[in-house]
């Protein structure tokens, strides 16, 4: 018999604490027990980036990390990346370029290019192909969403 | 998803102490890459996962030009690319662990990880090899040490024993005039596992005309990433020539047993052994000479 694990975290900025089995994973918390069903559950192995969040500001899959790793740390997901002004420009421009179809991937899109722009608020269309590598989309084909990212960046530079 | 428990390691020896006590139950757990899809996906069992992450010297990384290199066997690959002191004195060591997964995998992923993982396709381990690295392994009778090439014992095994667990790699500091380089073969751009990968590091002489001494190693040739010590050996001593580094390649390209799988054939991975060592060392050779 396992037992229960108590976990305080940061979540999207607020403090968190919630109880979860020892082997669940940091996604199906998210989901199942605080309601942040935003992040999504794609391949559940690491492949498809759809349960991509920010841990402690860097890009991981939610699916790969169990929840009692992150007590005492900050997860940021796809809710917490809209300011309290509206969409993020990542989010609008993925609206304006139409980089979506089916949706399931778009989340995690949206927070991996988040963590891009934050380390590289200029990337060149290779940097981003590559940095979005690790995100599956099967029906967008991939251009709209390159685009958007490229384009959400000019905005955002204009903005600063 | 199966049922373990979860505990974060108290001490070194407190993580010794609950594998010991585990019966081959227990899993030490850094970046979870590997372990918590085998755990999911019921190819490895556990009664508990024991994370060593809050262990201050699984999270090392610290280079000197003169000490060398170490890595806390749960310091996350992106940490390592991310240092340009590191990137620059191992180059064929920050090559490979690059080509690991996408950005998120780096997030998490480790060299510790990769080498108890034991995948005869790791990366990161041919370079390793090539680099001389050295395992710092604790256990229930203190620590020992054990070169990287022997850590590795079959597929998906490695020669910890009962109770012992990484804990960091050493790196020794690079030579003058050394270079290095890893290549991987897929047949994508990227997020593949290797159907050939290959790490050379050279020392040239003061001119950068004769090799003083080489290493080189394959990955997925083999049960295990394969040191092919006599490619080196051979050219210690030798001229720095097309002839000499096609010699070498040809002996890798002999060491290399590898096998048909749904990635290539053995026939395909023989031939891209030998090409790949030979740009691998073509590209060391280079780096040895601009340095």
């Amino acid at each position: 018999m396992t037992s229960r694990v108590r976990v305080e975290a940061q979540i999207n900025g607020d403090p968190v604490e919630f109880l979860c089995e020892p082997y669940q994973s940091l996604l199906e918390v998210l989901r199942d027990v605080l309601g942040l069903t935003g992040t999504k559950e794609g391949c559940s192995n690491g492949n498809c980036g759809a349960c991509n969040v920010l841990l402690d500001g860097v890009l991981v899959n939610s699916c790969l990390v169990l929840a009692p790793e992150v007590h005492g740390h900050e997860v940021t997901t796809i809710e917490g990346i809209a300011g309290s002004d509206g969409l993020h420009p990542i989010q609008r421009a993925f609206l304006d370029h139409a980089a979506l179809q089916c949706g399931i991937c778009t989340p995690g899109f949206i927070v991996a290019a988040r963590a891009l722009l934050d380390r590289t608020p200029h990337p060149t269309e290779q940097q981003v192909r590559h940095w979005l590598a690790g995100n599956l989309c099967r029906c967008t084909g991939y251009d709209k969403i390159v685009r958007a990212v490229l384009a959400a960046a000019d905005t955002m530079e204009t903005a600063r | 998803m199966q049922a373990f428990d979860y505990v974060r390691a108290a001490s070194v020896e407190d993580a010794v102490a609950r594998l010991a006590a585990s019966g081959g139950q227990a899993y030490v757990l850094s970046g979870g890459t590997d372990l918590i899809v085998q755990l999911r996906e019921g190819r490895r069992s556990a009664r508990v996962v024991v994370d060593v992450k809050g262990l201050p010297e699984f999270g090392d990384l610290s280079y000197d030009p003169d000490m060398g290199l170490l890595i806390g066997a749960a310091t996350p690959c992106w940490r390592i690319a991310a240092d340009a002191a590191i990137a620059s004195a191992f180059p064929g060591l920050v090559e490979a662990i690059s080509l690991i997964g996408g950005v998120q995998i780096q997030g998490r992923a480790s060299i510790g990880g990769n080498l108890c993982n034991a995948s005869p396709a790791a990366d990161s381990i041919p370079a390793l090899i090539v680099h001389a690295a050295v395992c710092e392994i604790a256990g229930p009778s203190g620590r020992r040490s054990l070169p990287v090439e022997e850590f590795c014992i079959a597929p998906g095994r490695t020669a910890l024993q009962p109770g012992e667990l990484l804990v960091r790699v050493f790196v020794p500091p690079p030579a003058q005039h050394s270079g290095a380089a890893y290549l991987r073969f897929i047949p994508r751009n990227e997020m593949d596992i290797a159907v050939v990968g290959a790490g050379a590091a050279v020392t040239l002489d003061s001119h950068g005309e004769r090799f003083v001494a080489a290493r080189i190693a394959l990955g997925a040739v083999a049960p295990t990433p394969l040191y092919v010590a006599e490619a080196g050996a051979a050219l210690a001593g030798q001229p720095v020539s097309p002839d000499t580094i096609a010699e070498a390649a040809r002996l890798a390209r002999e060491a290399a047993r590898p096998i048909d799988d749904l990635r290539g054939t053995a026939a395909q991975r023989r031939h891209l052994s030998g090409v790949l060592v030979r740009r691998a060392l073509e590209r060391a050779v280079e780096r040895a000479r601009a340095r």
